[in-house]
């Protein structure tokens, strides 16, 4: 009952928002009345309608011009996210086991975190062309920190006890890294999982946005480039289902393989 | 000095030593210029299927002493003896139950417990075998695949039990294992492990605060001083039948002689080592 009701005024909000968004840019306010022409709430040409969204985006479904769009939004995504979160976990690992290389490293390791990625885009348009890996290469220097920063910490931050449990137990070093080590860095990996996966996705948004010939992003600067407020809001409505969909993904993974993990709801017996 | 007079022999390389600290000092290097000593000047020895509690008042340096006897930490002065021979690095024959949560949270009752034998080389098979074997005799067969998040407290302290016994240590170290238990589980725990220890009795090296715990369940009752530089301020044997039941014996009259005689030795010593600490303050 209680998931209901909360589902319930879940869309109750967004009913009266488009409501809203509809009466305001659909309904006139006829002249003489607050100001001498009539006029919209929310002008059309600016604020588009919620009807007009909803059939560009259906349309663009039905006649499948968006897949391909997705598809390559989707691939940079993916190859982001991998690609930054291996990394991530190799060097958080090394970094963390091996004080000395961490001490040296440090600074630097701040310097590139606290740079804004998007100054980089260029760069990475002009090292890697206009493609895919250009956005990939943006998407990377996001989602590697985050993990690096969590396998870091997790690697660092296992129980002492437990380790000496371990040690204890008679394990080698490759026994502890595969027991103890391994898991506790998953286990911090999996709990920035859904900001990486988001990261991933804002840095192939962002590139295609600053340069490129497909994507979500491209169909949105596209759309921009010519006033298409309707192209825009449609793009925009694509892109939220479709991290809707990731992360509801993310969600799965994570409840299957942290079932280990407390949760509030579990009561102990 | 003649070896007649001291208190507790200690025969080193003896083979019935399971135990043998001959005057331990364990100094940890601090901010300060000397360090912070510990234990200072311990002399203590466990003979083969011996259990000998060590009762102290919090932070006496019990656990020091235990971790020095697993080979966690080396004694800053004097030896740490096993079976005769001097430890060098980890104790391998010894088992570790910790005060502290140590199960590895990530794997479920059997896995934890399973992982002793996997380390030494056994199938997974084998050692899930014989996992279900220990778990049945600590009571949890019903509970193999939950979590130790999903276990109570006292269960949890049955699957360390079990983790640590599945490796058939020859010397276990307790370091107030049933601490953090509630009165009743904790006398459940104390029948379960003389259960298990009797029969096959390895040398126990049992630290608590609870002088009734210690008396109830061990061959032998050491007490501890208050640190720091804790010293061992007096042995007792405790003459108690067994087997015991932890709740039955606590009403045998010779269970309240000895424990009113130790207390007041106790009482006496920490005292002392009150004025003394006030007086240096």
């Amino acid at each position: 009952m209680k998931r209901a009701r909360l589902l319930f005024f879940q869309i109750l909000v967004a009913v009266v928002l488009i409501a809203l968004w509809h009466v305001g840019s659909t309904v006139k306010v006829p002249a003489g009345f607050l100001s001498q022409k009539a006029f919209f709430f929310l002008d059309p040409f600016f604020f588009s309608t919620p009807f007009a969204v909803f059939e560009r985006t259906w349309r663009d479904f039905a006649t499948g011009v968006i897949w391909f769009h997705l598809g390559i939004t989707l691939l940079e995504t993916l190859l982001a996210f991998v690609i930054g979160a291996a990394g991530g976990v190799l060097i958080g690992f090394w970094f963390a086991r091996q004080h000395v290389v961490a001490a040296v490293f440090d600074p630097y390791v701040k310097m590139a975190n606290a740079l804004p990625r998007v100054v980089l885009a260029p760069i990475f348009a002009l090292w890697l062309g206009l493609g895919i890996w250009s956005k990939v290469a943006l998407g990377v220097t996001l989602v590697f920190f985050i993990v690096f920063f969590n396998v870091y910490q997790g690697v660092k931050e296992v129980s002492p006890t437990v380790l000496a449990n371990a040690r204890m137990l008679g394990m080698s070093e490759r026994q502890l890294m595969r027991h103890v080590y391994w898991p506790s860095a998953l286990s911090w990996m999996f709990s920035s999982l859904h900001t990486a996966v988001g990261f991933a996705l804002v840095g192939a948004v962002v590139g295609e946005y600053l340069g490129s010939a497909a994507g979500l992003g491209y169909r949105i600067h596209q759309a921009e480039g010519v006033f298409d407020v309707t192209g825009v809001f449609s793009g925009m409505l694509v892109l939220a289902i479709f991290v809707i969909i990731i992360d509801t993904c993310v969600t799965a993974i994570e409840n299957r393989l942290m079932v280990w993990r407390p949760t509030s709801a579990s009561s102990q017996t | 000095m003649d070896s007649g007079t001291a208190p507790v022999p200690i025969r080193i390389g003896s083979r019935h030593c399971a135990v043998a600290l001959t005057d331990m000092r364990i100094t940890f290097s601090g901010q300060d210029r000397d360090g912070f000593t510990a234990v200072d000047r311990v002399d203590l020895s466990v003979a083969d299927g011996e259990f000998v509690a060590i009762v102290g008042p919090t932070g006496c340096g019990k656990s020091t002493l235990l971790n020095a006897t697993a080979g966690l930490i080396a004694p800053s002065a004097g030896s740490v003896a096993i079976f005769g021979e001097p430890l060098v690095g980890l104790n391998r024959r010894a088992g570790y139950l910790f005060q502290a949560e140590a199960l590895f949270p990530w794997k479920t009752a059997l896995e934890n417990v399973a992982i002793g034998p996997e380390v030494a080389g056994a199938t997974a098979e084998e050692a899930r075998g014989r996992a279900r074997d220990w778990l049945a005799r600590v009571g949890l067969t019903a509970f193999a695949a939950r979590y130790p998040h999903q276990l109570s407290g006292g269960q949890r302290k049955r699957v360390g039990l079990a983790q640590v016994l599945i490796r058939d240590p020859k010397i276990l170290l307790m370091d107030e294992p049933f601490g953090p238990l509630d009165a009743q589980t904790r006398q459940i725990m104390g029948n379960l492990l003389l259960d298990l220890w009797n029969a096959d009795r390895k040398a126990v090296l049992f630290v608590t605060h609870d002088l009734e715990e210690a008396i109830a369940l061990a061959d032998r009752v050491v007490i501890m001083g208050a640190g720091p530089a804790a010293r061992i301020i007096g042995a007792w044997r405790v003459d108690l039948p067994r087997p015991r039941d932890i709740s039955e014996v606590r009403l045998d009259p010779a269970f309240h002689a000895l424990h009113r005689e130790i207390w007041s030795a106790l009482r006496d010593e920490v005292i002392k080592g009150y004025r003394q600490t006030e007086g240096a303050a």
